[in-house]
């Protein structure tokens, strides 16, 4: 806006200003009216839904899923479709830190002097977009489904083999379902991306390799020492067969 | 600007004498003794503060022609804010910020408080609530473009709040230290902490230490409690000093019905 916009502006607003109604009581009353309206969905929300406490936190076992609150879903999403780890930094803080930036910056570069909706078609069609992608973003974080869950068959070398080999597979399936490796580690199709794709980890570690890591990692992963020897023994060994195209 | 102020209501203007008023005598009915002890109240604290001026100046202050009823999604924001802070206090009275003892507190807040669970759940429900109502509020303005001159400063002051807002609900969700609340923080701290540059100083700033423990929750405590209820509070202040400086824009397509003439003469 240029100085005669701007000028342009001011006078038509003060004329509006002056053909309007006092704030008080007129915009106090519809105030008050939604005030009302925002109490009765907080006390009937908290009625209907109640507040829910899990069990208590437990660093060691982890059997729980980090979920945050629904509102920060479309963030985990990001993380989630932005696959390799090499730019899981970029997903966690450069995009979020881009948006937010833009948004801060909004009204330094969007400085025309129009207004109304239909006539700002680049802004609506970004605020639009924008809207869609965090609602789309938010649905799919809400049915990604349970993240302790890993779908995949045994492969056939171990299914061949059957007897104990199969077993300790699937037991060590379930200690990882159970653990919560999914929220930080992918494993086949399902899991998160904040530590090592761990879908060919077999054939990158030895067995005594991943049962150090288990005891004792690298920050931010916890410790595992807590698990029972023969749960700790069908994990390693469950890793241990994820080998480069056995699946 | 003086020619714009209203004139003052009609039951606060000086009243002219009836001519069956004997000056200097004493009200005569009880009611008009009330009113009187309370205007003369009233006018004490004035002439010490000078406050009247501008609560006139804020409460009858016009509003544009054409305003509807998205324009009270700021206002329902402020009141989802109040209502968090009155909860937030009650639960505070209860809730003990140490490792050991958190999940328990809020165990016995939930299960043996009276009302308990329902402060906690109005004080859950009303976080979302809240955030809701905030990208709603953000929402309108934008779509207004309320955020062009003159009233830039207010949406960088709102993205602020929106900021705070967020964070406040995030160190909320650590604090009943129960599995979920437990392990969702942990992956948000370490996503914090995969972040270039800062990430790593952030995460353990807000670990307080290499581990995730007391000093954790200590610290999201005074966060959520104190630092940041305090910062969206002088951010609410300094936004609705600007919105009732700058006044409340007009709906975009409202225009004004000068003759058409006129116009013509400026252009
Ligand atoms: C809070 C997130 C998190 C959780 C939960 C987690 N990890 Fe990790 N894990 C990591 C990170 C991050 C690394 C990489 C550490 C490093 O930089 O060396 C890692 C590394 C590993 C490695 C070594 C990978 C390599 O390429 O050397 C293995 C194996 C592993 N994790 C297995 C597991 C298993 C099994 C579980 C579940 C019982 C698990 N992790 C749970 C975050 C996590
Ligand atoms: C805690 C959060 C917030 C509170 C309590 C709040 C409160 C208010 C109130 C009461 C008004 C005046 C009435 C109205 O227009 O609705 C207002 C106006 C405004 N707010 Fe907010 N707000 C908050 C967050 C935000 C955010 C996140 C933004 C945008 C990023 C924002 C941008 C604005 C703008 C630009 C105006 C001026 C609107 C106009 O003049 O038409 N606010 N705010």
């Amino acid at each position: 806006m240029n100085a005669r916009e701007k000028e342009a502006y001011l006078r038509e607003y003060s004329i509006l200003k002056s053909q309007g109604k006092p704030f008080f009581p007129y915009s106090v009353a519809k105030d008050g009216l939604m005030a009302v309206v925002v109490m009765a969905s907080i006390i009937g929300m908290s009625l209907l839904f109640g507040a829910e406490l899990g069990p208590k936190a437990d660093p060691t076992t982890t059997t729980y899923t980090p979920r945050p609150e629904w509102y920060f879903f479309f963030l985990f999403e990001v993380l989630r479709v932005i696959k390799p780890p090499s730019l899981t930094p970029l997903a966690s803080i450069g995009v979020p830190t881009i948006c937010m930036i833009l948004l801060f910056l909004l009204p330094f570069y969007d400085r025309g002097p129009e207004r109304r909706p239909e006539r700002r078609p680049i802004a609506m069609a970004a605020g639009l977009f924008t809207i869609a992608a965090m609602a789309f973003l938010t649905y799919e974080g809400a049915i990604a489904g349970s993240p302790n869950q890993v779908d995949m068959e045994a492969p056939a070398a171990v299914a061949a083999a059957g007897g104990e080999t199969l077993r300790q597979w699937e037991s060590g399936k379930q200690v990882v379902a159970q653990s919560g490796c999914l929220a930080c580690h992918k494993i086949g199709h399902n899991g998160g991306v904040l530590g090592p794709d761990l879908t060919e980890i077999g054939s990158a570690a030895s067995r005594a390799s991943l049962a150090r890591v288990l005891v004792n990692p690298t920050q931010p992963m916890p410790e595992y020492s807590a698990l029972s020897e023969s749960k700790r023994d069908d994990l390693v060994e469950f890793l241990a067969q994820l080998k480069t195209g056995s699946h | 600007m003086a020619n714009l102020r209203p004139p003052l209501p009609r039951a606060l203007r000086p009243k002219p004498k009836g001519p069956s008023e004997d000056n200097g005598h004493a009200p005569t009915g009880a009611r008009e003794a009330v009113a009187e002890k309370g205007i003369s109240a009233v006018d004490w604290v004035d002439e010490r503060t000078s406050l009247s001026g501008g609560a006139r100046w804020l409460m009858f202050r016009k509003i544009p022609r054409g305003t509807n009823w998205f324009y009270t999604l700021g206002s329902a924001t402020l009141f989802a804010f109040l209502a968090q802070a009155v909860t937030g206090v009650i639960l505070a009275m209860y809730y003990d910020p140490s490792a050991t003892r958190a999940y328990e507190s809020v165990r016995y807040i939930t299960n043996e408080v009276f009302l308990g669970e329902f402060v906690r759940g109005m004080h859950k429900w009303g976080s979302t609530v809240m955030v809701i109502l905030v990208f709603l509020h953000m929402g309108r303005t934008f779509f207004y473009g309320a955020y062009k001159y003159p009233r830039e400063l207010n949406w960088v002051i709102g993205v602020v709040l929106l900021l705070l807002t967020l964070f406040m609900s995030f160190t909320g969700y650590l604090l009943p230290f129960d599995q979920r609340s437990f392990w969702a923080t942990t992956v948000g701290v370490a996503i914090n902490g995969t972040g270039p540059l800062v990430g790593p100083y952030l995460n353990d700033f807000l670990r307080a230490g290499p581990e995730f423990g007391t000093t954790t929750l200590a610290r999201f405590y005074a966060l959520h409690m104190l630092v940041l209820p305090g910062a969206i509070a002088a951010m609410i202040g300094a936004h609705l000093y600007l919105v009732a400086r700058l006044g409340t824009t007009a709906p975009p397509w409202i225009k004004t019905d000068i003759d058409p003439e006129l116009r013509k003469e400026d252009a």
